[in-house]
């Protein structure tokens, strides 16, 4: 069987990485380039989508946790 | 025979006839019926047919309007996909039952009627039970008889509120209705159970995983797009569900971010897609309904997608979790190209599927200026991109490496995914084709600087964190576990109660037992056999005492009159038996 092994480079991982710091850095230009057309006044405001999604992944993420701590049971749990 | 028969009774007298062909017959006949009656629905012009009247109800098997024609379409163009990627299976139980239950969808949609919608709604629900038993493994029954118990639960609802209507003198013909009254609520539920609204439901999640690998795909598209089609012919504009239809785009995707079977991530992630659709009919405008069909129209097609991408890796690799994959894109590199086609189509990036119809909806919160709802919407899109968009593909294909090797699946799998992912594409290229089939005319442009942008900023920032947090460390570790959701009312909360009742019901069954059937039958007995002596005792010692009969004298009356009792000696009885005597002479002289 074939095998592809192009993320087994440590190199590879770096020039993705790389190549979505860089799109990301474009991203935050281009918000000063484009006609905003919106429906609140928040969304005008410079890079509101990049901060709202980075906090967003991150409360997601701490809540979820938080959660996890609550709710995770053993996976027979409904065995016994 | 194509035009004798209504397209949902076709499948139905397909899936009949499915057991009894040759192999290679019956292969060519599960492609070639759903792409028979996708041209006849084509080629039918809007309007009613196959009306009829039965039991003084003027019943309606094929009602083609915009908004049935765009799901029928859907349903079938999935039927071909699906059973395209089932091709290779050789179960009959399967074919026939996925037959039955596209047939039971297509009714559902194409129905005119209450009468005729419920029975096919019945059948979708026997006929998708199916679909999970054939896993033939001990949680699939479990799993498949809690679901059959929750769906006929919701089907008794529904047909409550249809009786409700009928006898309130409502016409049997579906029309839209106000939230108001018991029937109209009663309906809603009915729905909303198949739709999946929590709390009514764990049912998905807890049997969808459970289904066998090409099952999971038709489950995954009929049974709440059926629903959230019949929830938009009769609720569109309920405010109640722009609430419900956030809360339920939100709720899933903390247990999504935790769970570890990759199919369950997908349940939770379709319930989370169906709510935005549910909030697209609460809010009700021309524009939210055409984005909560056209969002329904693309969520069939990645929801499908991704299901068949975890199908494969389930059929060929034996494991769905993500503890066991990691790594499978060595040697399933087209499985995962096209699994990430589907993470980006449901992620909603432009260029794909999702973002030229979920954004319809987003808009139309935004138009109607409901500030927290955008906000919730926009939360649960930048959840999408956690959990489908990255996690899925990532602990499955890349991540930790399993050392697990399997190939790609056979062509048939492949070829399914391959077009399913082919439609996300050119829908999210091309979006004119399906906005021109929508209800309403649109009026609306994805394809904008600032929403491309937009758009690209909330799901790449959203990338961004992922990958410092899995740096860090900190991203929630996939372990070996299931997360309590609301299952367990009746699953844990179920057995308590059997217990419950066992102890409790058994617990008074046995005092009845002891106390009535033993106790008090014998008291009675007592008192019934000693009724005379204590009746008379009862009567005579107070007037005893009562003439100033005292001490022994008295007690030797009690015992005169207990013997006396006992041989029928008392001076009543004399009398008694001289009236009787009296009697007797007087009858016999007379």
């Amino acid at each position: 069987m074939r095998e592809l092994k192009i993320f087994d480079n440590p190199a590879n991982i770096k020039r993705l990485l790389i190549a979505l710091f860089i799109f990301l850095a474009g991203l935050l230009g281009a918000d000063f380039l484009i006609h905003k057309h919106a429906h609140f006044p928040w969304e005008t405001a410079p890079e509101f989508y990049a901060a709202y999604g980075f906090l967003c992944y991150l409360l997601l993420i701490v809540l979820a946790k938080t959660l996890r701590i609550f709710i995770k049971r053993r996976e027979d749990y409904y065995d016994q | 025979m194509i035009s004798s028969l209504p397209p949902a009774l076709l499948f139905l007298v397909g899936a009949a006839l499915v057991p009894l062909m040759p192999r290679g017959v019956k292969k060519a006949f599960m492609l070639a019926l759903p792409l028979a009656a996708l041209y006849m629905i084509w080629q039918t012009p809007l309007g009613t047919s196959w009306s009829f009247s039965f039991l003084d109800m003027q019943l309606v098997l094929l009602k083609l309007d915009r908004l049935s024609r765009v799901f029928a379409f859907i349903f079938l163009i999935i039927s071909v996909i699906g059973f395209l990627f089932a091709l290779k299976v050789e179960d009959d139980l399967q074919h026939s039952a996925a037959l039955c239950y596209a047939g039971g969808a297509l009714g559902v949609t194409l129905a005119g009627d209450w009468f005729s919608l419920y029975i096919f709604w019945e059948i979708m629900a026997v006929a998708s039970t199916f679909l999970i038993l054939a896993s033939r493994t001990k949680a699939a029954r479990a799993a498949a008889f809690r679901y059959i118990l929750v769906h006929l639960f919701g089907g008794l609802l529904l047909l409550a509120g249809i009786v409700l209507t009928l006898s309130a003198g409502g016409g049997v013909a579906i029309g839209a209705l106000k939230l108001e009254g018991a029937a109209a609520w009663l309906i809603f539920l009915g729905i909303a159970l198949n739709a999946a609204i929590p709390p009514l439901h764990p049912w998905l999640k807890d049997a969808y995983p459970e289904a066998t690998p090409t099952g999971a795909v038709f489950l995954s598209a009929f049974t709440t797009k059926s629903a959230v089609y019949i929830m938009c012919r009769v609720f569109a504009g309920a405010e109640v569900l722009i609430w419900v239809g956030a809360i339920m785009t939100i709720f899933p995707i903390f247990y999504a971010v935790l769970e570890n079977d990759i199919r369950r991530v997908l349940s939770y992630s379709l319930m989370n897609q169906v709510g935005y659709m549910m909030c697209g009919i609460g809010i009700g405008t021309t524009l939210a309904i055409n984005g909560t069909v056209s969002h329904a129209f693309c969520h069939i097609l990645y929801k499908a997608l991704l299901f068949m991408a975890a199908g494969s890796v389930l059929t060929m690799t034996g494991r769905s979790r993500c503890t066991d994959l990691g790594g499978l894109y060595k040697t399933m590199p087209l499985t995962a190209i096209f699994c990430m086609v589907g993470s980006a189509s449901i992620s909603a990036f432009p260029l794909f599927s999702g973002f030229v119809s979920k954004s319809m909806i987003v808009s139309a919160a935004g138009l109607q200026h409901l500030t927290v709802i955008w906000f919730m919407l926009q939360f649960a899109s930048v959840g999408v991109i956690d959990h489908a968009g990255i996690k899925v593909p990532y602990f499955t294909f890349f991540g930790h490496d399993s050392g697990v090797r399997a190939s790609d699946p056979p062509w048939n799998m492949t070829w399914a995914m391959g077009i399913a992912a082919a439609f996300c594409l050119g829908i999210g290229i091309f979006p004119q084709p399906l906005y021109s089939i929508l209800p309403f005319a649109v009026d609306y442009a994805p394809y904008t600087g600032a929403h491309v942008v937009g758009q690209l900023q909330l799901l790449l920032f959203g990338a961004l964190a992922f990958v410092l947090l899995i740096y860090s460390g900190y991203y929630p570790a996939e372990i070996r576990a299931i997360n309590l959701d609301f299952d367990w009312f009746y699953r844990k909360g179920g057995r308590a109660f059997a217990r419950l009742m066992d102890r409790g019901l058994n617990g008074i069954n046995a005092a009845s037992d002891r106390w009535l059937v033993s106790d008090l039958t014998g008291a009675v007995n007592r008192f019934a056999r000693r009724a005379p002596v204590t009746i008379s005792k009862g009567v005579m010692i107070p007037l005893w005492r009562l003439v100033g009969v005292r001490g022994w004298p008295l007690e030797q009356k009690k015992r005169d009159l207990e013997r006396g009792m006992a041989i029928g000696a008392l001076p009543v009885g004399v009398g008694a038996a001289a009236a009787a005597l009296m009697t007797l002479i007087v009858f016999v002289l007379s």
